[in-house]
């Protein structure tokens, strides 16, 4: 009842209806009988000459089914929420209602995903059903970012690959996919120099990874990366505890080439996946997460 | 047209000023139709056989492993004979009321409310607890007395008795409406170790209701003031359609009169007044008052009617089948039926035939399985090796037999589109089933192509079954010729990034 501020209003809708509910009685009754002529069963009126209105009653149990309307609203307002603040009889809340429904549903799966909770990753991604069960939640509370495939697309990370940003366990997977991560690279530019400085950089950083880059340009830039080592290390390896990618793999989550890279080095990157324990239960969130490990696994997805 | 007549006739002479107030709503008053036999009444039987022959026998055929006609709405299936139907064949449903609406239109034209006279449910129901009715309380005399006379052992076991088989009745009729969702033999098997849950006993015991209040206590007030189709089936009659009339012409003027009288003497029509047609009418009419809304067109009338004729040996056919034409410009016979053939009831025919027929053929050349292509909508494309462009979409598959089914699929439609590895995969009977695809294009392609979106299709082969040699079904090897037995092609857009 935040809408109305005031206690008076939770009186005034309570008294409306039911003032509406004992109208609609009070109608009925002023309203069932009149006045016809005794003689032809008309209401004695005439128009266009020959038009005469017929008294052509209804049925009266018709009229009871209206009757029982108003009885149903009655008995209804007693058990549930609708007269004012009353909270009815059976304290009925839409709230209530769907967590007694989740409930049931748990209830329901239990036995399903008993059987899996003590069953590890590999044993799991050789469980057809699970699998089933994987690939239908994934395909519901993942697919929206990482696709339907698991490979995601530029700033979605692709699942299906050996890249694992946080580690590639059972256990930071479903950390992962419980509590969110928020991947963030600061803005560097600053610390490394001049936009020339950038520039050179980016390309020592794609030299890493073997992709086509100025070799000039690389050697120059090559000092500069000890202010990335600190995350990515001074290979350029990454580092699974804060997330920092791998840089001499041929991965490019925020985009591939030189333009991408100082675009990261400029503007820095802030990505977040938003944690989705609420939306999972912790068994569902064990078979997900070995779906998802799954997906690097086979070639297919399909063909299980 | 149809016309309305009061319950009380205007009197000529009579004061017509004088007001009275009277209620607007109107008790039920009990109708007490006698029994009757004849050509229309035999014929209602025929149906009444028919319809629950069918109603009630269909749950229990099998086919196969499963029930004939079975429509699980948890798991979205519906079995009827071999076919196996998803809620996306509503159209096949839409298309059967459809063709229903047009044979109501049809018959309506030719011969007035038959469907309300001999095969609608409520008529059908009717007839059986009017049966029961007078197996145990006799005929409308009979009722009538019993009714008005005091509670005596008499009367309690035979109103018992009645309500007992009616009630019966209307729970078997629930258990086996039920039947059709649930498997019957499970449900029976539930009903006799007590586990029913708890919603097939509410529609067995909803469905029940309805028949036992429909057909034992609300009987034409369902036809006088619930049905719609009772209503607007009297829009679709014209001067040539076939109703039940009374040839005032000839009846009137109706009176008494002996087996010898002459009617020119004694100055009478062939109506004897017996009021016997008011007495078999379910909806307590008089046809003798011309065409009423409350006619459900069941024939009673004429049938006892014909009997009166016999017995007094005038013509049959005073009461009959015929239409407002026939009765004004004195048609024959042959005239009104050959006015059957007008063009309306012509054309309903033919759109009817042709509605039929698409249906049937519909039917007959429906595939074994359904595609469905979704595109991924968080990410429109996406970079892969070698600069190549990659869309993501999501195929349901479906398969509408109860044979396990193989398929292949394959993007078309732009040059070089294809998928990492071959798609193949194999359905369990009526299963149906999510398969990401992902399409990818090589980057020369989608240079000349441009960005923007550009239409493929999914070409989904039916494969031929393989025997596994050992274990689990091995994707073809290389070039290994397979034999498409059906192919379906569903429409997509690729993008390509700018």
């Amino acid at each position: 009842m935040s809408d109305f501020m005031h206690s008076g209003w939770a009186l005034y809708i309570a008294g409306m209806t039911a003032i509406s509910l004992i109208a609609c009685l009070a109608l009925l009754l002023f309203a069932s009988r009149r006045k016809v002529m005794a003689k032809d069963n008309t209401t004695g009126h005439v128009w266009d000459e020959d038009l005469r209105e017929m008294n052509n009653p209804l049925p009266r149990w018709w009229m009871y089914l209206f009757v029982i309307t108003v009885v149903f609203s009655a008995v209804y307002l007693a058990f549930y929420p609708g007269m004012g603040t009353f909270k009815g009889t059976l304290n009925w809340t839409s709230m209530g209602q769907f967590e007694a429904e989740q409930e049931k549903a748990r209830v329901a799966m239990g036995p399903v995903y008993a059987r899996y909770q003590t069953m590890d990753a590999a044993a799991l991604a050789r469980d057809t059903q699970a699998m089933g069960i994987g690939q239908r939640l994934f395909l519901n509370n993942c697919a929206g970012c990482h696709g339907s495939d698991g490979r995601g697309s530029k700033g979605f990370p692709n699942l299906a690959d050996k890249d694992w940003l946080g580690g590639n366990t059972l256990d930071t997977v479903k950390k992962t996919i419980v509590e969110g991560r928020v991947g963030m690279m600061p803005s560097m530019a600053a610390a490394v120099g001049t936009a020339e400085d950038v520039k050179n950089l980016a390309n020592y950083v794609l030299s890493l990874s073997g992709s086509a880059h100025n070799n000039i340009a690389a050697e120059l830039g090559k000092s500069k990366f000890a202010t990335c080592a600190a995350c990515h290390g001074a290979d350029g390896k990454g580092n699974a505890l804060l997330g920092a990618p791998n840089l001499t793999d041929n991965i490019w989550l925020h985009g591939w080439g030189e333009k991408a890279i100082v675009q990261a080095v400029t503007a820095g990157i802030n990505n977040v996946m938003p944690p989705q324990g609420r939306l999972l239960t912790p068994e569902q969130v064990h078979v997900l997460g070995a779906y998802v490990l799954s997906l690097s696994q086979s070639a297919t997805v399909a063909s299980q | 047209m149809a016309v309305s007549k009061t319950t009380t006739p205007a009197v000529v002479g009579a004061d017509d000023s004088s007001e009275q107030v009277v209620s607007l709503y109107r008790a039920q008053t009990k109708i007490y139709a006698r029994a009757v036999t004849g050509w229309f009444a035999t014929w209602r039987w025929v149906l009444v056989w028919a319809t629950q022959l069918l109603f009630y026998g269909l749950p229990w055929l099998h086919w196969g492993e499963r029930q004939a006609v079975l429509f699980d709405l948890e798991a979205r299936r519906f079995y009827i004979f071999n076919l196996v139907l998803y809620p996306q064949d509503f159209i096949f449903l839409t298309a059967l009321l459809i063709i229903s609406a047009y044979s109501l239109f049809l018959f309506t034209a030719v011969a007035g409310r038959l469907w309300c006279g001999f095969a609608c449910p409520q008529t059908v129901y009717t007839e059986i607890f009017m049966w029961v009715e007078r197996h145990l309380e006799g005929d409308r005399p009979k009722r009538m007395k019993l009714d008005a006379g005091p509670w005596n052992l008499e009367k309690i076991w035979r109103k018992g008795g009645k309500q007992l088989i009616w009630v019966s009745i209307a729970l078997w009729t629930g258990f086996t409406f039920v039947g059709y969702f649930t498997p019957i033999q499970t449900l029976a098997a539930e009903f006799q170790s007590l586990t029913v849950g708890p919603w097939e006993i509410f529609w067995v015991l909803f469905y029940g209701l309805a028949t036992y209040g429909f057909a034992g206590f609300m009987r034409e007030q369902v036809c006088k003031y619930m049905c719609p189709y009772a209503r607007f089936q009297s829009v679709m009659f014209d001067k040539d359609t076939l109703i039940i009339s009374y040839d005032a012409e000839r009846g009137e003027p109706r009176g008494t009169r002996g087996r010898k009288t002459d009617l020119k003497v004694a100055g009478l029509g062939s109506c004897i007044d017996c009021g016997l047609c008011v007495q078999v009418c379910p909806t307590g009419i008089d046809i003798r008052e011309g065409l009423q809304y409350e006619c459900i067109g069941c024939a009673a009338c004429i049938d006892v009617c014909d009997t009166v004729m016999d017995k007094m040996q005038y013509p049959r056919g005073l009461i009959r089948y015929d239409t407002q034409n026939g009765l004004q410009r004195h048609l024959g016979r042959q005239e009104v039926f050959k006015r059957i053939l007008r063009p309306r009831v012509l054309v309903y025919t033919a759109i009817l035939g042709v509605l039929c027929f698409a249906f049937l053929w519909g039917l007959a050349t429906r595939d074994s399985f359904k595609v469905n292509v979704v595109r991924d909508r968080g990410a429109l494309a996406r970079l892969v090796d070698n600069g190549w462009i990659e869309n993501v979409y999501r195929l349901q598959i479906m398969n509408a037999t109860e044979q396990p089914q193989r398929f292949r699929i394959q993007p078309s439609g732009m040059e070089g589109i294809t998928v990492e590895a071959p798609l193949e995969l194999v359905l369990q009977p009526a299963e149906a089933r999510w398969v990401p695809v992902a399409a990818r294009i090589p980057p020369q392609v989608a240079e000349s192509a441009g960005p923007g979106s550009h239409p493929v299709q999914f070409v989904v082969d039916r494969l031929e079954i393989r025997q596994p040699a050992g274990g689990t079904a091995a994707p073809t090897a290389g070039g290994a010729a397979e034999t498409v037995l059906d192919t379906l092609r569903e429409k997509s857009t690729f993008i390509v990034p700018r």
